[in-house]
């Protein structure tokens, strides 16, 4: 009887129970549709709106000039000639910065805006394919006229669509003070007793190598900076050094003149030179700071304050490195050591070799605008590479190598390394092209920084990264 | 006042209506269109068909991101929701500061994907060091670090909505299933079980989505290293966007595709996990 009640109990109970949880359930239902409903939202916002990185962007946007700037480094120079201008001119310069390695993402959403960058940057050739619905032909400004070699612009047909700004070149930079402390040792194990004997592969890796074995003495940790391999980190191996072997592979096709136009032509590559590539890759990674498995996880800038720390003897990098070296606190590297050196391989003949010397840095405007904000362009432009005031920005504050004719001989930049790129061009040396504006696209390089990164890791022999090189390649151009 | 309500309808649902169509039903239908084009940028496209679909499924790349994508999803669903459940269980017990618990568990869920995906690169990386390797080294520990990931940011989350179901679940329902004779085991699996499956439909489809659809872990923790073994879908897509010239179309059919894939995959399971839910 008792058992009855109890179960009657939890019936009624049960029942009202029931209306409870069906409520409950019923929110919980509301909830998530209210979730879905929002997520979808989300997704839509972030599935569509393509990320933009620019820092101001979003305010003002009524400037009669909007240039889009690749260079981040060098930011807020830009900011303070935007200013100078409209002082001087009264129009109004509106610079963006795209992050690192965020150029192509952010010209691409800008520029479908209504107010559009009027003066962007293409990275040569590939770029100009990329953007060529947009840039104008420039063949009859004043700056095109006044470049040093009109053979350095991006041209197509008769049209001119790509100016060089600023020249740069890049090597193994080493601090001379830790090489002369290694050729003073008593028990050195080389014949060669300064810098300037070092003029090939087999004298670098025999230096480099006994520097390793006594690097306690030396007090450092490795030879070279560690050899960054993490994702973006990649393009002084996948782009700079890959430049070599193909510059090499280019020059012996004797149909061109131009490497860049050879590689343009190329829809294979044999990776004739990938021996080489090797060599000095080898090197790098066998007589590193760091451990080849860690390389993963190294960027630039880990690499660059190993440099100006003082742990490390060399670094493979550009004349744009001087400002990263030199802001990077407790910087013990002084201005008068630092020094370049070409990027031996092993080809013959590279006794006569250079830096790497070129630009991937083309002024482009923006053909889809106005024409007064056309010309007003061009203007400034016109003004910041001819004028007294302009020239000054670029050579002191910018420390650009400029191309023009627009600059004497003693209006150059004063920082080191843009000096000792200088004195090589000067030099009785043959200076390497940047034959990697001929390189088919970004996933071209991302891929092979790739397969280096495996091989570093021990995971890929160098045959199958060769292969992936050249598959890469073949399969980037058929697309 | 029903009238009224009706009469100002419209002008009430305007503000809604308008944001809903600029930031989605726009976007969505400028994206399904830009599809079936060649394009540069958003604002001159070439119409070229069924180019790009057929292009998208012969991509190696993107069928490799998407068996990547299923794995992970099915891990990561498995073990967020056993783990969430089972601290739903044990901060049910009264036990001592349990509300504490509960926000501690709670709390990875405030920090964004990018900001997680750092902080746990920079954490596996700390511990790999110490055998000689990182992250990067072999796509298990990319994996094993988002699966690592995921479970610690959505755990809390899903923790809470399993609370919220099993307070619902009536007391003396378990009373009497004690009474009868029913082991613990037996009543998690007979009673409780059954009564807060509308919170594990809610947590089934939160997981299953937001794994599926996972980005800004994975670009902040692997970026796709080595050689994009731990790209997932999304990443494939921003990467085919961005990263070849000429393939922005293929992206965005990719995008298509993607969007159908989930879609479908969260209606099915609704609607399976649905079925199973039951009135008390």
């Amino acid at each position: 009887m008792t058992e009855d009640v109890n179960g009657c109990e939890k019936l009624l109970c049960h029942e009202e129970r029931g209306f409870e949880m069906n409520k409950a359930k019923k929110s919980l239902w509301v909830s998530m549709l209210l979730a879905l409903t929002a997520m979808i939202v989300i997704a839509g916002c972030s599935g569509n709106n393509k990320p933009s990185n620019e820092g101001g962007a979003a305010a003002g946007g009524k400037g009669e000039i909007y240039f889009l700037n690749f260079k981040p480094e060098i930011a807020s120079v830009y900011e303070k000639i935007a200013k100078d201008y409209e002082a001087e001119t009264g129009v109004k310069v509106k610079v963006v910065t795209a992050a690192s390695g965020t150029y192509e993402t952010t010209l691409r959403s800008e520029i479908a805006k209504s107010d559009a960058p009027t003066i962007f940057q293409i990275n040569g050739p590939i770029g100009y394919e990329t953007w060529k619905d947009y840039t104008l032909d420039l063949k009859d400004t004043k700056l095109f006229k006044s470049l040093s070699d009109p053979s350095l612009a991006v041209t197509s047909g008769e049209g001119v669509y790509g100016i060089p700004y600023v020249v740069e070149g890049y090597g193994i930079i080493y601090n001379n003070a830790i090489m002369s402390k290694y050729f003073a040792l008593p028990n050195k194990a080389v014949s060669v007793s300064s810098m300037d004997e070092v003029n090939n592969f087999a004298t670098l890796k025999a230096v480099v190598e006994d520097m390793t074995a006594k690097k306690d003495e030396l007090g450092i940790s490795g030879v070279f900076a560690s050899t960054s391999l993490a994702a973006g980190e990649q393009w002084r191996w996948q782009t700079h050094l890959a430049n070599l072997p193909l510059y090499y592979e280019f020059a012996d096709n004797k149909e061109y003149d131009n490497t860049v136009l050879a590689g343009l032509a190329a829809n294979e590559i044999a990776f004739k030179y990938g021996d080489n590539f090797k060599n000095i890759f080898d090197l790098y990674i066998n007589n590193s700071a760091t451990k080849s498995t860690l390389l993963g996880s190294k960027s630039v800038a880990d690499s660059m304050a190993e440099f100006a720390l003082g742990k490390v003897a060399m670094v493979q990098n550009g004349n744009w490195a001087w400002s990263q070296i030199n802001e990077v606190g407790g910087n013990v590297v002084t201005a008068d050591d630092i020094k370049f050196l070409p990027i031996y391989t092993g080809v013959e003949g590279e006794e006569k070799q250079g830096l790497a010397v070129g630009t991937e840095n083309y002024l482009a405007i923006n053909s889809k605008v106005s024409a007064e904000k056309q010309q007003a362009s061009i203007a400034f432009l016109e003004w910041l590479f001819s004028s007294e005031k302009g020239k000054k920005y670029v050579t002191e504050e910018l420390g650009f190598i400029a191309p023009f004719n627009t600059f004497t001989e003693n209006e150059m930049p004063a920082d080191p390394l843009a000096k000792e790129v200088l004195h090589w061009m000067n030099k009785d040396v043959t200076s390497v092209a940047w034959t990697f504006a001929a390189f088919p696209s970004e996933e071209f390089k991302n891929v092979f920084g790739d397969a280096l990164l495996q091989y570093a890791q021990g995971n890929m022999d160098w045959a199958k990264v060769t292969t992936t090189m050249k598959d890469a390649w073949k399969s980037q151009k058929a697309k | 006042m029903q009238k009224l309500i009706k009469k100002y309808f419209p002008l009430f649902a305007l503000p809604t209506l308008i944001a809903f169509t600029i930031s989605f039903v726009i976007p969505f239908v400028l994206g399904v269109y830009l599809s079936f084009t060649e394009f540069t940028t958003v604002t001159n496209a070439k119409w070229v068909g069924l180019n790009n679909y057929m292009k998208v499924f012969a991509d190696k790349e993107f069928l490799n991101a998407l068996w990547f994508t299923v794995k992970f999803t099915v891990v990561s669903v498995v073990s967020i929701n056993v783990l969430a459940f089972v601290f739903a269980l044990l901060l049910t017990r009264k036990i001592k500061g349990t509300n504490m618990f509960r926000t501690v568990f709670f709390m990875p869920n405030l920090i964004g994907g990018i900001v997680l995906g750092y902080i746990w690169q920079l954490i596996i990386n700390g511990v790999l060091i110490k055998f000689d390797v990182t992250l990067t080294v072999s796509a298990k520990y990319g994996f094993w670090g988002l699966v690592v990931l995921m479970c610690w940011q959505l755990t809390g989350y899903m923790m809470v909505i399993y609370i919220a179901g099993l307070q619902n679940v009536p007391k003396d329902l378990i009373e009497a299933a004690n009474i009868d004779g029913a082991t613990k085991f037996g009543i998690l699996r007979n009673v409780t079980l059954p009564l807060v499956m509308p919170s594990i439909t809610i947590c089934l489809f939160l997981t299953l989505s937001n794994s599926f659809k996972l980005f800004d872990q994975n670009l902040a923790l692997t970026a796709g290293a080595p050689s994009k073994q731990t790209t997932m879908l999304a990443l494939d897509i921003y990467n085919t966007f961005y990263g070849k010239a000429g393939w922005e179309g293929v992206g965005q059919a990719k995008a298509v595709v993607f969007f159908v894939m989930v879609a479908l995959i969260v209606l099915v399971q609704l609607l399976l996990t649905r079925s199973k839910e039951v009135e008390s």
